[in-house]
């Protein structure tokens, strides 16, 4: 009869079965109460047993025919490896890396997309402004019902001037604040997951919004309030319509990847874009918060117009060095 | 990279191909891709714990009557993270799994075989809305996407939707749009557990009387590894009379191929037959001679 102990295979097994099972241990504590719930020696001894395991199965593989050692230290390594490769980074430590670096540093490293992206946007305001003083009656093929309300190319100075001025009723602002950010968000993610295929989608979306904008502004040149409407617009719309612009670029920048996959292969470069498009959609959803609290606090409460160019100016510089310098720096040091 | 043969064959294989992962460390691991069935699943348990989770925020708050702005704006802001954010950030904390997919055995994976980052969790959630939900609408009421749209722009888009909702049963890993993007692949939890080695006499039957099988080269140079690997989930099962019958049948087909006259014990017979193929075939492998499979 063949003894069992003269397999090397058995041998193999005898020998490291008990780092196997040390680990498995190891593995279903982390299962049951979580990776932190392991002492300082358990955290230690983690990685070492988890490269025992893989070293085990390279060798198993060469020399084993027990399929059922085969399957188990396949998945022992599998599952291990979960464990020992997952990402730990701490929430502030991840919060703080995004903003001052991964955020700015990938909106920097766009700005190509994104600078196509600000024009498309300019490019259909400008369009969407000529277009509506050349036939007041397109103003409603650009601007849906439910946002003109009152605001028509047929409205009176009266009118148009009324609902530039102020609001003083705060309960009310939250809840306008807080719908406005949700419908932008949302509007906004929806253009990226809408603009990776293809990019067409994000693109057309910035320059209808550019449309809207255009035309919307248009309607209060005959009554020469354009100077009003843009201070009532931009203190929020600075932040708002730069955060569209950088939902669309992340978009653009996704597709742009299946258009032109480069050197490693569609699959890879769109997952490599994809990840850079959603870190730059996530930055530009805080802006819309920012956008929102600004829309229906601020512009409510401030009428002055002074004051409104005046925090206008100073969100496009806050913006700029932002991106510009802290983004540049992030890349630069990257 | 692609895997041999070998470790290709070390994983049961049912539904699509295993996909190859390959660790830091080089080495290359196997996982299942998930059942499209199981993520279903998953799905609907993380939608009720969404449900349960809002009702639960708005409970306290439905006993008083009148609902101030201030208090519908923090619910607006509320519905709007458990809506947008609730699988980020339990995806992100619970590395890859959220309730249902905890609970069904899922895991979500970076293809790049490194750690499971957080751009990733969020850029594969950024599209689950329009994978997900606009698609389920779409079905239901057609003209909800765009109200005013002429009726070819709607079935154009209702398409493309639907198209979209189609994806992770059109590839081989069963990824979503948003696993594409973010590089992600769902995956099976491995899960198996290490058996007692066949060469081994079986536990059970340590008391049964010793008996003794001697094999000659040519008897042990017919069979090949997968018939090793068949013999040995037969002899793995769990004792019943079919596995009785299974292993006879086994032992008189064996004994026909290999020429065996005497008498002898079937499961003591398989047993020995095991350990002797099994100690022929490794020697051969480590003299870099594989053999797959039977010569005739």
């Amino acid at each position: 009869m063949e003894n069992a102990n003269n397999l090397r295979s058995y041998t193999f097994r005898r020998e490291r079965e008990d780092s196997w099972r040390a680990l498995e241990a190891l593995l279903a504590k982390v299962d049951r109460d979580g990776i932190r719930s392991l002492s300082m020696e358990e955290r230690y001894r983690l990685p070492a047993l988890y490269r025992v395991a893989l070293s085990s199965l390279s060798v198993a593989r060469t020399i084993s025919l027990d399929r059922n050692v085969l399957t188990y230290l396949e998945g022992l390594a599998a599952r291990s490896y979960l464990v020992v490769y997952s990402n730990k980074q701490g929430w502030l430590e991840a919060i703080r890396d995004f903003l001052t670096r991964r955020f700015p540093g990938t909106v920097y490293r766009l700005r190509a997309v994104v600078l196509t992206t600000v024009l498309l946007l300019a490019a259909g305001t400008l369009c969407g402004y000529h277009a509506t003083r050349h036939d007041p009656d397109l103003y409603f093929s650009f601007v849906p019902e439910w946002l003109a309300g009152e605001r028509t190319p047929a409205a009176s100075r009266e009118e148009l001037v009324a609902a530039l001025g102020a609001q003083h009723d705060i309960d009310g602002l939250s809840q306008f604040a807080s719908q406005l950010f949700d419908n932008n968000a949302r509007v906004s993610m929806a253009s990226f997951a809408l603009g990776v295929l293809g990019g067409l989608p994000a693109a057309l979306l910035v320059l209808t919004n550019g449309l809207t904008l255009g035309a919307f502004v248009s309607i209060h040149q005959p009554h020469g309030l354009l100077t009003e409407v843009w201070a009532w617009l931009l203190p929020h719309g600075v932040t708002e319509l730069l955060a569209l612009a950088l939902c669309g670029a992340a978009g653009l920048h996704v597709g742009l990847g299946w258009i032109l996959p480069g050197r490693h292969g569609r699959l890879h470069a769109v997952a490599r874009r994809g990840r850079e498009g959603a870190m730059v959609v996530l930055g530009a959803v805080g802006m819309m918060l920012i956008a929102a609290l600004l829309e229906g606090f601020f512009r409510q409460l401030v009428v002055d117009t002074g004051a409104r160019y005046a925090m206008a100016g100073s969100t496009a510089v806050l913006w700029l060095t932002y991106f510009g310098l802290l983004g540049r720096r992030a890349e630069g040091g990257a | 990279m692609r895997s041999t043969a070998n470790e290709g064959a070390t994983v049961q294989a049912s539904g699509p191909a295993p996909i190859a992962l390959v660790t830091p460390e080089h080495v290359t691991l196997h996982f299942a891709i998930a059942d499209p069935g199981a993520r279903i699943g998953a799905l609907l348990l993380d939608l009720a714990v969404q449900m349960v989770l809002i009702l639960a925020i708005m409970l306290p708050f439905s006993l008083v009557q009148a609902l101030s702005g201030a208090v519908s704006a923090f619910f607006i802001l509320v519905f709007f993270v458990v809506r947008n954010f609730y699988f980020t950030l339990i995806e992100s904390h619970w590395q890859g799994r959220t309730v249902g997919k905890r609970r069904l055995g899922l895991r979500v994976v970076s293809r790049d075989g490194g750690p499971l980052t957080g751009d990733q969790v969020f850029a594969r959630n950024l599209t689950r809305d329009i994978e997900v939900f606009v698609p389920l609408s779409v079905l239901f009421a057609p003209d909800s996407l765009l109200p005013d749209a002429p009726p070819w722009v709607t079935l154009i888009l209702a398409l493309w939707v639907l198209a979209l909702a189609a994806l992770p049963f059109c590839n081989r890993h069963r990824a979503r749009l948003g696993d594409l993007i973010a590089g992600t692949l769902v995956i099976t939890e491995p899960q198996a557990a290490l058996d007692f080695d066949l060469v081994e006499l079986d536990p059970l039957q340590r008391d049964a009387p010793a008996a003794s099988y001697t094999f000659a080269p040519a008897q042990l140079a017919i069979y090949g590894i997968r018939e090793l690997q068949v013999l040995e989930d037969a002899l793995r099962r769990p004792p019943s009379d079919a596995r009785d019958k299974l292993l006879a049948a086994i032992a008189e087909k064996i004994k026909a191929k290999i020429d065996w006259t005497e008498p002898a014990d079937t499961p003591r017979f398989l047993q020995a037959f095991y350990t002797a193929q099994r100690a022929h075939l490794e020697q051969g492998m480590l003299l870099g001679n594989r053999r797959e499979e039977k010569l005739r």
